[in-house]
C-alpha cells in the first residue's frame, strides 16, 4: 500500500478507535450495566458517574503501566538474573560485576560532571539572556533565535556540532569551524592574550566566585549574629562547603596548569578525542540546546515579579546588580529550581549526543550509553539492566524534587 | 525635612504630552494631598518627583537643591505604592533595613532606628515575619516602616489605601494622618478618593488631563471651588449645576425664577451655570430657588437625600431624615444666596 494511504488509514483508524472506545463504552455503562430507568434510576446514574471517570483513563493507565511500570520491574527482575546460566537468579552478582568494572565508574565520574555543568550553565546563560533580551526593541527576534536550538533534535544538534570539531590533515582546508579558529593562532601576543590571561581570568573570577559562595554557607558559624539554621540545612551547608572547597583547589590548580602547558600552536587538533575537556565539548551540544528552554522560562518568570518592588528597590538606593540579584532572582528562586531540576533530569539521560559523537570513547562514557552499550551491543541483559536502575534511582528523587517544586510553583 | 517645588513642569511619551506645566510650592512638614480621576496625570507627577520617570522639561526642587539630574536614592525621598512592593522574599526586618544597607551608619544605630520604627508603627512583633504571612493592614504598614527608616526629606505615597477594604483604609487614613503630625515631615500624597484628599491633606492639588484645576486648604476647595470640574469632584454627591442665563445683574434658572448673587466678574456670555450643593438645597415653600416631582428617596439617616426632576433636569437636595417628602410629591427648595455658585457656562470657571 501507498505509505500516504497507509498513514491516512492509521489515522482514521487510531482516531476513530479512540472515538469508538468512549462511545461504546459510555453506552453499554449507561445502557446495559446501570440503566438510568427501573427501579434503581437514581442509585444507578450515581454509580455510573463513579465508574466513569475510571473509563476515560483506562486506555492511559493501561498503556503507561505496559510502557512504563512494567519495564521497571521487568528491569529490576532481570538485573538480578544472568542469561548465560539459563536466566538464572543471581542476586547482586551483576551489580558487583558492574561496580568492579572502570568503565562504570567512568560513566559515573562523566555523568556527575555533566549534572553540575550542563544544569549551571544552560540555567545561567537562560538567565543572563532573559534578563538582558527583556528590555530591548530586537529583544524578542535574538530570544526566537536562542530558543531554536530546542527544535533540534539531539543527535542533528550532535552532527552539526561533529562538523564545528571537525579535523582535516595540517595541509588541508579545516572545514571544523574550532580547528579553522585555532590556527589563527600561532603563539603571538593574541595567542597569549586569548589562550593564557583570558582562560587565566576566567578561571580566577570562577574560583573567586566559588570561594565567595562558600564563605557565604560557611559564615553563619563564624560570626555571631547568624543562626546556621536547622539540622539538614547544617548538612546541606557542610556539603557545600566541602564542594566549594574542592573547586577552588582544582581552580587554583588548573591556573597552575593554564600556565604551565605548551600549547601546540599550528597543528589541527581531533578536539573530540582529548581526555576530560572532550566531555565539555560534549557538554556545549546539550547546553546549547537547553539555554534556549531556560531562557524561555526565566523570561516568563521575570516578567512576572511586580513592578513596583523593582521600583521599591530603585528607591532604596539598589543598582542593577543588587536590583538583579537580590530583588529579582530571590523573587525568581522557585521557577530556576524547577528549570535546573528539569534540565538535571535531561542530563542524568543523556544518550544521543554522546552515543552520535563519541560513542564514549576517548573517556567520554556516560551511564545511559553504558547501559546501551551492555545490554544491545554486549547482549549483557543482567548488567545492562543494572545500569539502567542505577540510573532510574539517581533520577528518581530528583523527578519527585522537580514535581513538589513545579506544583508548589503553580500553586 | 525640606520644601519641594516643581516648577512648570511637563511630561511627554512620545509625542503626546500628559502633563502640561505643573508649577506647586510646598513648604516644609505640609501635607499635601494631589487628587483626581484616574489618568489626570497624578501619579505621573509623583514618579517624576521620586525620580522614576524623566522629565520632559521644568524643574523640581527638593529643599532647594535642583534634583532633575539626581537619581531617585539621591533625592532624599522615600515613596510608598499603591501594592505595598514589600519584598516577598525577605523578613519585615530586612525589609526595612533594605533602604539603610547603603547607608554608612553603625551597625547598632541601624538596629535601634528599625526597632524605633516598628516601634512607632506598633509592629515589634511582626518584625521576623515574611510577608506571606501578614494582613493588608500590617503590609501597609510594613511599607510606611520601609519608607520612615531612611527620614527621608519628603514622603511620597501612592495610593496606598486603594488596596485595603474601606474599615482598614479609615483606620490607615488617620493613621497616616498621626504619623504626620508625629513625624512632621513633607509628604505628598496621590489619591483618587476626594474623601481621603479632604479628611487627611493640609492642601489639596485638584488634577485633570495634566493641569492643575486648584490648589487650596479642603475647606476652600469645597466652598470656594474655582471652576465646575473642581465643584463636581470634591463633595459627594456632587453640586448640582443648574444652567441659567444672565439678564442684567439677574440670573434666570431655567423654568423661569430668578436670583440675585454678586459676581466678581461678568461671564464671557450670557449663559451660566448655577451650583448649589445638596446640603444646601433645602425644601423651602417661602422662597424657593426651584421645583421638581420627587423621584427617589435615600435615607441616610440624620437626612435623607431627595432625587427631584425639575425643568433643569434631575437634581439632588436634601430633606429632615424624620419627615421626608413622599415619591410623587411636588417639592419646592431653596437656598440661601451665599450658597449659590456662579459659573461660566463656556469656560466653567468661577464667577463668585
Amino acid at each position: 500500500m501507498n505509505p500516504a494511504l497507509l498513514g491516512l488509514v492509521t489515522i482514521i483508524v487510531g482516531v476513530g478507535g479512540c472515538l469508538g472506545y468512549f462511545y461504546f463504552s459510555n453506552l453499554i455503562l449507561d445502557k446495559f450495566i446501570f440503566p438510568a430507568k427501573g427501579p434503581n434510576a437514581g442509585v444507578n446514574i450515581n454509580r455510573a458517574n463513579q465508574v466513569r471517570p475510571w473509563l476515560f483513563l483506562f486506555p492511559a493507565i493501561f498503556a503507561l503501566g505496559l510502557y512504563l511500570a512494567y519495564p521497571v520491574f521487568e528491569t529490576l527482575r532481570l538485573s538480578m538474573t544472568d542469561r548465560t546460566q539459563n536466566d538464572a537468579f543471581v542476586g547482586l552478582a551483576n551489580y558487583q560485576q558492574m561496580f568492579g568494572e572502570s568503565k562504570f565508574w567512568e560513566a559515573m565520574r562523566n555523568n556527575m560532571l555533566w549534572l553540575i555543568v550542563v544544569p549551571a550553565a544552560s540555567t545561567a546563560f537562560g538567565l543572563l539572556v532573559a534578563q538582558l533580551t527583556d528590555r530591548i526593541s530586537w529583544g524578542a527576534a535574538a530570544k526566537s533565535l536562542i530558543f531554536m536550538p530546542m527544535a533540534i533534535s539531539f543527535v542533528g544538534a550532535s552532527v552539526i556540532f561533529k562538523l564545528i570539531y571537525d579535523t582535516r590533515p595540517e595541509d588541508q582546508n579545516q572545514i571544523g569551524v574550532l580547528n579553522a579558529i585555532w590556527l589563527q593562532f600561532e603563539g603571538g601576543a593574541g595567542s597569549v592574550i586569548f589562550l593564557k590571561v583570558l582562560p587565566l581570568i576566567m578561571v580566577l573570577a570562577f574560583g573567586v566566585i566559588v570561594a565567595y559562595v562558600g564563605y557565604l554557607l560557611i559564615k553563619p558559624f563564624i560570626t555571631a549574629d547568624e543562626k546556621p539554621g536547622g539540622l539538614g540545612i547544617i548538612a546541606v551547608r557542610i556539603i557545600g562547603i566541602a564542594v566549594a572547597a574542592w573547586l577552588v583547589i582544582t581552580s587554583i590548580g588548573s591556573l597552575f596548569g593554564i600556565v604551565a602547558t605548551d600549547l601546540p600552536y599550528g597543528e589541527p587538533q581531533t578536539w573530540l578525542t582529548i581526555p576530560f575537556y572532550n566531555n565539555f565539548f560534549l557538554m556545549v551540544v546539550l547546553i546549547w540546546i537547553q539555554t534556549g528552554f531556560a531562557m524561555v522560562i526565566l523570561s516568563a518568570a521575570l516578567r512576572g515579579i511586580p513592578e513596583e518592588t523593582i521600583e521599591a528597590a530603585v528607591i532604596d538606593g539598589a543598582n542593577p546588580f543588587q536590583i538583579f540579584f537580590k530583588i529579582k532572582v530571590p523573587q525568581i528562586m522557585p521557577t530556576i529550581v524547577v528549570v535546573w531540576t528539569t534540565i538535571t533530569l535531561t542530563v542524568l539521560k543523556v544518550f544521543d549526543i554522546v552515543f552520535a559523537m563519541t560513542n564514549g570513547q576517548w573517556e567520554t562514557q556516560v551511564l545511559a550509553n553504558y547501559m546501551f552499550d551492555k545490554l544491545f551491543r554486549a547482549n549483557d541483559w543482567g548488567v545492562g539492566s543494572a545500569s539502567a536502575i542505577i540510573i532510574m534511582l539517581l533520577v528518581s528523587p530528583i523527578l519527585v524534587w522537580n514535581v513538589y517544586n513545579a506544583r508548589k510553583e503553580m500553586r | 525635612m525640606a520644601n519641594l517645588a516643581l516648577r512648570s513642569l511637563t511630561k511627554s511619551y512620545g509625542s503626546t504630552e500628559v502633563l502640561h506645566g505643573i508649577s506647586l510650592d510646598v513648604s516644609d512638614g505640609e501635607f499635601v494631598v494631589f487628587v483626581g480621576p484616574s489618568g489626570c496625570g497624578k501619579s505621573t507627577t509623583l514618579r517624576l518627583i521620586a525620580g522614576l520617570e524623566e522629565t520632559t522639561s521644568g524643574i523640581i526642587e527638593i529643599g532647594d537643591r535642583e534634583v532633575n539630574n539626581l537619581e531617585p536614592k539621591e533625592r532624599d525621598i522615600a515613596m510608598v505604592f499603591q501594592n505595598y512592593a514589600i519584598y516577598p522574599h525577605m523578613s519585615v526586618k530586612k525589609n526595612i533595613a533594605f533602604g539603610l544597607r547603603s547607608s554608612k551608619m553603625p551597625k547598632a544605630d541601624k538596629e535601634k532606628r528599625i526597632q524605633e520604627v516598628a516601634g512607632i508603627l506598633d509592629m515589634t512583633e511582626l518584625l521576623d515575619r515574611k510577608p506571606s504571612q501578614l494582613s493588608g493592614g500590617q503590609r501597609q504598614r510594613v511599607a510606611i516602616g520601609r519608607a520612615m527608616v531612611r527620614d527621608p526629606a519628603v514622603f511620597l505615597f501612592d495610593e496606598p489605601l486603594s488596596n485595603l477594604d474601606a474599615q482598614l483604609r479609615t483606620q490607615m487614613r488617620l493613621e497616616i494622618k498621626r504619623l504626620h503630625q508625629r513625624v512632621g515631615s513633607t509628604i505628598i500624597f496621590v489619591t483618587h478618593d476626594q474623601v481621603e484628599a479632604m479628611t487627611m491633606a493640609d492642601r489639596i492639588v485638584i488634577m485633570k488631563d495634566g493641569h492643575i484645576q486648584q490648589v487650596g486648604t479642603p475647606s476652600e476647595v469645597y466652598h470656594k471651588p474655582a471652576n465646575t470640574f473642581v465643584a463636581r469632584f470634591i463633595g459627594a454627591p456632587s453640586m448640582n449645576l443648574l444652567p441659567a442665563s444672565m439678564s442684567g445683574e439677574m440670573i434666570c434658572l431655567t423654568g423661569g425664577r430668578q436670583v440675585e448673587v454678586t459676581l466678581k466678574e461678568l461671564p464671557s456670555g450670557k449663559d451660566v451655570l448655577v451650583g448649589v450643593r445638596p446640603d444646601d438645597l433645602l425644601p423651602d415653600d417661602v422662597n424657593p430657588v426651584i421645583s421638581g416631582k420627587v423621584t427617589v428617596l435615600e435615607p441616610l439617616g440624620p437626612e435623607t437625600l431627595i432625587y427631584v426632576e425639575t425643568a433643569s433636569g434631575e437634581i439632588i437636595a436634601e430633606a429632615d431624615g424624620r419627615s421626608p417628602p413622599r415619591v410623587g410629591d411636588t417639592v419646592n427648595l431653596g437656598a440661601g444666596p451665599e450658597h449659590l455658585h456662579v459659573f461660566d457656562a463656556k469656560t466653567g470657571e468661577a464667577l463668585t
